[in-house]
């Protein structure tokens, strides 16, 4: 049998012996940081000189994206093992979806809201090229405007179709894909030529947002309760 | 530097109460925020150091909490799927116990 | 002491007490909430601190996705566990006691 979810509390002679251990450790972390002084100077300078060879104006964007893309890379490949973990298994019967709600201020601020998210999340991802935003905040965007429409019941995301899982792994393959072809002609993996930069980096990007809203969606959808205990109602 | 410093002591402590929370508080959902707390913080000192005031501000830093902030939400989802799981797990057990 | 480090110190007494608050708050529903509120805190904690990509992408994930995570799991294990009488309804959002 598992632990219970809701476990026992610790004794009381631990918990106090925890509590002045984790207080000593947090005053040490504090008097370190006061006494250490002003942290050293970022790389703020190296990034600025280096920027106009990245191919975009954002220096976030840049980091992220060009000087270290390993980060990046692995991230999506974090996103999609997380996906892969919560992913329905194949040949399981679909739960059904939410019961179709009908509540009309849910509805009608959907068809509102959710074009708005869209063509936002769409200028998110273009305007992080050279101003806040990117391949992150738009998927995170779009994640929410799935999370909004799977609520009301009218559609539901069936991540068990293979379109869908391409999709999920879209964004590590073209990664991958245009990692390994601009190493095909400068050498170097992730080296991008400096003029296709901001085009290769706009198009990872694109296919990274889609991967990314989908795989936030899959992980809600994971989570919500399934349909029965709803449909029981009055 | 003095908004530096409030915040990379706000870090601190938001990492001290959240593994506090880790540790000490006995129910798991609150556990997992308190990995999330704790990634907060961890993420406020990061920001912090880079933080450039009257300067460009170091971009490293915000693109590695980024990165942090998008896996945290990830890992979360993961920790809440598993215990959704166990939870289930549980209950059947429960109800075979009870009605076999 | 002018109106910024004011502002800052506030910012960084309201994290930390909310931190603290999502932690001891014996309500599961509470304690979600306040950790959403959380989020949206330290989003304007990351405005403050000049890094507005990390600030949308908080504004997004950590207050939003995170929220309706948490929420649904919550939903699914948590709200229709105690009342047995009342599972048709579904309506007990004030949630269970933890303990």
């Amino acid at each position: 049998m598992f632990h219970k979810l809701d476990g026992a509390k610790l004794p009381l002679g631990l918990r106090l012996i925890c509590s002045a251990a984790i207080a000593a450790l947090t005053a040490v972390l504090i008097a370190i940081v006061i006494l250490s002084g002003p942290a050293a100077p970022g790389l703020q300078a190296e990034v600025a000189a280096q920027l106009a060879r990245s191919g975009v104006d954002n220096p976030v964007t840049a980091v992220l994206l060009n000087f270290r893309s390993y980060d990046t890379l692995l991230e999506v490949a974090v996103l999609l093992v997380v996906a892969v973990a919560t992913m329905p298994a194949p040949g399981r019967r679909l739960r059904p979806a939410l019961a179709p709600t009908g509540d009309m201020v849910l509805i009608g601020l959907i068809d509102l809201v959710v074009p708005v998210v869209v063509v936002v999340g769409a200028y998110l991802l273009w305007v992080g090229a050279y101003a806040p935003g990117g391949a992150f905040q738009a998927g995170a965007l779009l994640a929410g405007a799935g999370v909004l429409v799977s609520i009301t019941g009218r559609f539901q995301f069936s991540f068990g179709a293979l379109p869908a899982r391409a999709i999920l792994a879209l964004g590590l393959l073209t990664f991958t894909v245009t990692a390994a072809a601009v190493a095909l002609q400068t050498g170097v993996f992730f080296q991008y030529p400096t003029a296709a930069a901001g085009v290769l980096i706009l198009f990872i990007e694109a296919a990274a947002t889609i991967s990314i809203a989908a795989t936030l969606v899959l992980l809600y959808g994971s989570l919500v309760p399934p349909a029965r205990e709803q449909e029981s109602g009055p | 530097m003095t908004q530096d410093l409030i915040y990379s002591v706000c870090g601190i402590a938001l990492f001290g109460i959240g593994l506090y929370g880790l540790i000490i508080v006995p129910h798991i959902l609150q556990k997992i925020l308190a990995v999330n707390i704790m990634g907060v913080g961890v993420f406020m000192l990061l920001v912090a150091a880079g933080h450039n005031p009257g300067g460009v501000s170091d971009p490293v830093p915000h693109a590695m909490v980024l990165t942090g902030i998008v896996v945290a939400v990830a890992g979360t989802a993961l920790a809440l799927s598993l215990v959704c799981r166990i939870g289930e797990l549980q209950r059947d057990g429960a109800d075979e116990e009870a009605a076999p | 002491m002018d109106s910024g480090f004011l502002i800052d110190l506030v910012l960084a007494a309201g994290v930390l007490i909310l931190a603290w608050l999502s932690l001891v708050a014996t309500n599961l529903f509470k304690a979600i909430v306040l950790f959403i509120s959380l989020g949206l805190l330290v989003t304007v904690v990351w405005v403050r601190l000049g890094a507005v990509d990390v600030a949308i992408a908080e504004a997004a994930i950590g207050a939003g996705l995170t929220g309706a995570l948490l929420l649904a799991a919550w939903r699914r294990l948590w709200s229709q566990r105690r009342p047995v009488r009342d599972a048709s309804g579904g309506d007990d959002s004030g949630g269970d006691n933890v303990s």
